[in-house]
């Protein structure tokens, strides 16, 4: 970073560095938190009278009661499959749903769209009492089924959203062009829009994924055996048993839950910071 | 190649009548230019040619087939848009042989095509980048070469030039104008821009509120306009419209302008406006008929003068601006003759390069 003309390191300690820093802390500091935690002895880890950032004795246990007496590694994968279903479905209907709203001009667009969004705004607190009706009714109680199937009503909303304003940043000279060139509707989406599109479904899927990755209400609701549970609902059911929180192993799969988030993002920040600005510049 | 015919199209948006009623021919290998100013239609038909707009009513025709349903990318023609609209994630390459790749065409006839493409608009360097990396002429050329390489019945521009900056419009007119000599095709050019329709087309159309004023070669448009508003928007700078009446003066008849100046009508022309004496009419004379006095060359220049009130030098004449009656009118003079501002200047008016307009029905008489 070059310093501009008459600017002081002081200046850009005062404006910049420090205000990062602060940031940083804040943000990371709960991953630290979470990671001291899980490789602390439970005798440091009650003792009031040591440091709480300091760990004289680290040690494993946590981790290993963690995998080999709970059904982590079973939970992982559930939220996995469950995470990366519900968001295929709901990108595949998004990019449908965003594309018709922003480029088709029919009777009730409007109001269609609209709709889709009101949708995203009705609470799952109250939503998730009829959705247990409907998943009963469709024979999918107890099975990650029942989530691919749920996520999707607060996922296609927002992936509809997020993609209609997408493709809005896309000319439209593209599309007829291509349909001249001797293009179909069809292809000129799938030949032109959505190749453009890419940073924009990348950010979409990403939030998609998070977001069935930290869902809690539905998968505690809808799931009651331990094997089909996710990683939110299985930690903390399986880990706090009546008041007694295993905090050492509640704390390790907190840390393993969210790595994989982290490792998403970080793969495709450069295509999301781009797919949250927008534009396709010619 | 072929012809496209017109047929009383008409488009409407909900209450908007946008084109109202449009018939035109347009001959093989034409190149034709819609004008007009913004909001006239000229884009609304251009779109409903290419089959972007539906049709409200009427009929196109290209060649002996009517397209009215014919979807875009089967009526055999190619679209040049204002801002280029390359693909951005295309090579230039990719972008010229896209029309070809999903028409299946063998590779080899591809690559021929865009190499003879390229040649003829010398982009041939340029095939690998993308269009980011290109600059605006070189965009156009690409758009261009996009058309070609189709080699449709008939190309559309949708104000192609109007993204460049004034040199490089100047210069890739005359490419287009090449181009087309090289290419035979039918051309259906869009601009709002006079002189470019002037330079480029074989016959002008100018629109104005949805409909035709007058069709014809350029130098048709330019002698004898039909409308007031094609006199005023072809040629620059404009024409002027001075409000006169037609008066009886002497054994013949005269033009009123003012109370000081009688212009005398040739004998030659008195017959026209005979039926005419004393309504008010509209007097219309281009800057470069009203010049500073010279020898006359015929019996229809006629002198006046006047008090110069702004003079505007552009190296080869010098616009000197007069006021006749309340009326601010623009002549076209030689440097050396004009006088100084707030002093008299004697002037030579060609009548027979002037026209009557009627204002009641905006028609020149």
């Amino acid at each position: 970073m070059n310093a501009m003309v008459g600017e002081t390191y002081v200046r850009r300690l005062v404006i910049f560095y420090i205000p990062l820093f602060m940031f940083v802390f804040v943000m990371l500091f709960p991953f630290a938190w979470m990671l001291i935690t899980s490789i602390k002895p439970d005798a440091e880890l009650y003792n009031p009278r040591i440091s709480p950032f300091i760990v004289r004795e680290p040690t494993l246990e946590h981790w290993e009661s963690l995998f080999g007496t709970t059904l982590f590694i079973r939970w992982a994968i559930n939220t996995l499959w469950v995470a990366i279903a519900s968001t295929a479905v709901s990108l595949f209907a998004g990019v449908l749903a965003g594309y018709a709203l922003s480029r088709l001009v029919f009777r009730g667009s409007t109001l269609f769209g609209i709709m889709i969004f009101v949708t995203y705004l009705v609470p799952p607190t109250l939503l998730f009492i009829p959705l247990t009706g409907v998943v009963t009714w469709m024979g999918l109680q107890d099975t990650t089924w029942s989530l691919i199937f749920t996520y999707p009503t607060f996922l296609v909303p927002f992936c509809t959203w997020l993609l209609m304003g997408y493709f809005q940043t896309i000319p439209k000279e593209l599309e007829e062009c291509a349909r001249i060139d001797g293009a179909t509707r069809l292809q000129a989406m799938s030949r032109i829009v959505i190749p453009l599109a890419v940073p924009g479904i990348l950010s979409a899927g990403i939030f998609a994924f998070t977001l069935s990755w930290n869902e809690f209400l539905y998968a505690l609701v809808f799931i009651h055996s331990p094997e089909n549970k996710t990683i939110p609902v299985g930690v903390t059911s399986e880990l706090i048993k009546g008041d007694v929180f295993f905090w050492g192993a509640l704390m390790a799969g907190a840390l393993f839950g969210s790595v994989p988030v982290a490792v998403v993002y970080s793969f495709f920040v450069e295509h999301y910071v781009s797919g949250m600005t927008g534009a396709v510049k010619g | 190649m072929a012809q496209i015919l017109l047929k009383d199209l008409r488009k409407t948006y909900d209450q908007t009548e946008a084109v109202r009623g449009i018939n035109l021919d347009i001959e093989h290998n034409e190149f034709v230019v819609l004008v007009g100013p913004s909001g006239c239609g000229k884009t609304t038909t251009l779109r409903m040619i290419a089959g972007l707009e539906e049709i409200t009513d009427g009929v196109i025709l290209i060649g002996d087939r009517v397209i009215n349903n014919v979807p875009p990318k089967d009526r055999d023609i190619a679209m040049v848009f204002q801002n280029y609209a390359l693909y951005p994630h295309m090579t230039v390459e990719e972008n010229m042989s896209f029309g070809l790749r999903l028409r299946k065409v063998p590779r080899d006839e591809i690559g021929r095509r865009v190499s003879h493409a390229a040649g003829i608009l010398n982009i041939g360097e340029l095939l690998q980048r993308r269009p980011k990396q290109l600059s605006g002429g070189q965009r156009q050329r690409v758009a261009m070469g996009r058309a070609i390489v189709r080699n449709p019945q008939a190309f559309l521009f949708d104000e192609p030039l109007s993204n460049l900056d004034a040199k490089l419009r100047v210069q890739m007119r005359t490419e287009i104008k090449k181009i087309h000599q090289r290419v035979q095709t039918t051309v259906v050019y869009v601009t709002h821009d006079q002189v470019e329709a002037m330079t480029l087309a074989d016959r002008i159309v100018v629109m104005n509120h949805g409909i035709i004023e007058q069709v014809g070669t350029p130098q048709e448009m330019y002698e004898a306009p039909l409308t007031r508003f094609v006199a005023g928007f072809i040629g620059s700078p404009a024409m002027n419209f001075i409000p006169c009446r037609v008066v009886n003066a002497g054994s013949g008849l005269g033009v009123r302008l003012s109370d000081d100046i009688t212009l005398a009508l040739p004998d030659v022309q008195a017959d026209r406006y005979r039926g005419h004496v004393d309504r008010p009419l509209i007097f219309g004379i281009r800057p470069e008929h009203m010049t500073e006095q010279r020898q006359h060359t015929n019996a229809q220049q006629i002198d006046f003068s006047c008090t110069v009130s702004v003079l505007e030098p552009m190296g080869v004449d010098t616009m000197v601006f007069v006021e006749i009656d309340g009326t601010e009118v623009t002549a076209r003079a030689a440097p050396r003759s004009v006088s100084p501002v707030g002093a008299e200047m004697a002037f030579t008016i060609d009548m027979n390069n002037m026209h009557l307009i009627d204002p009641e029905t905006d028609r020149v008489i």
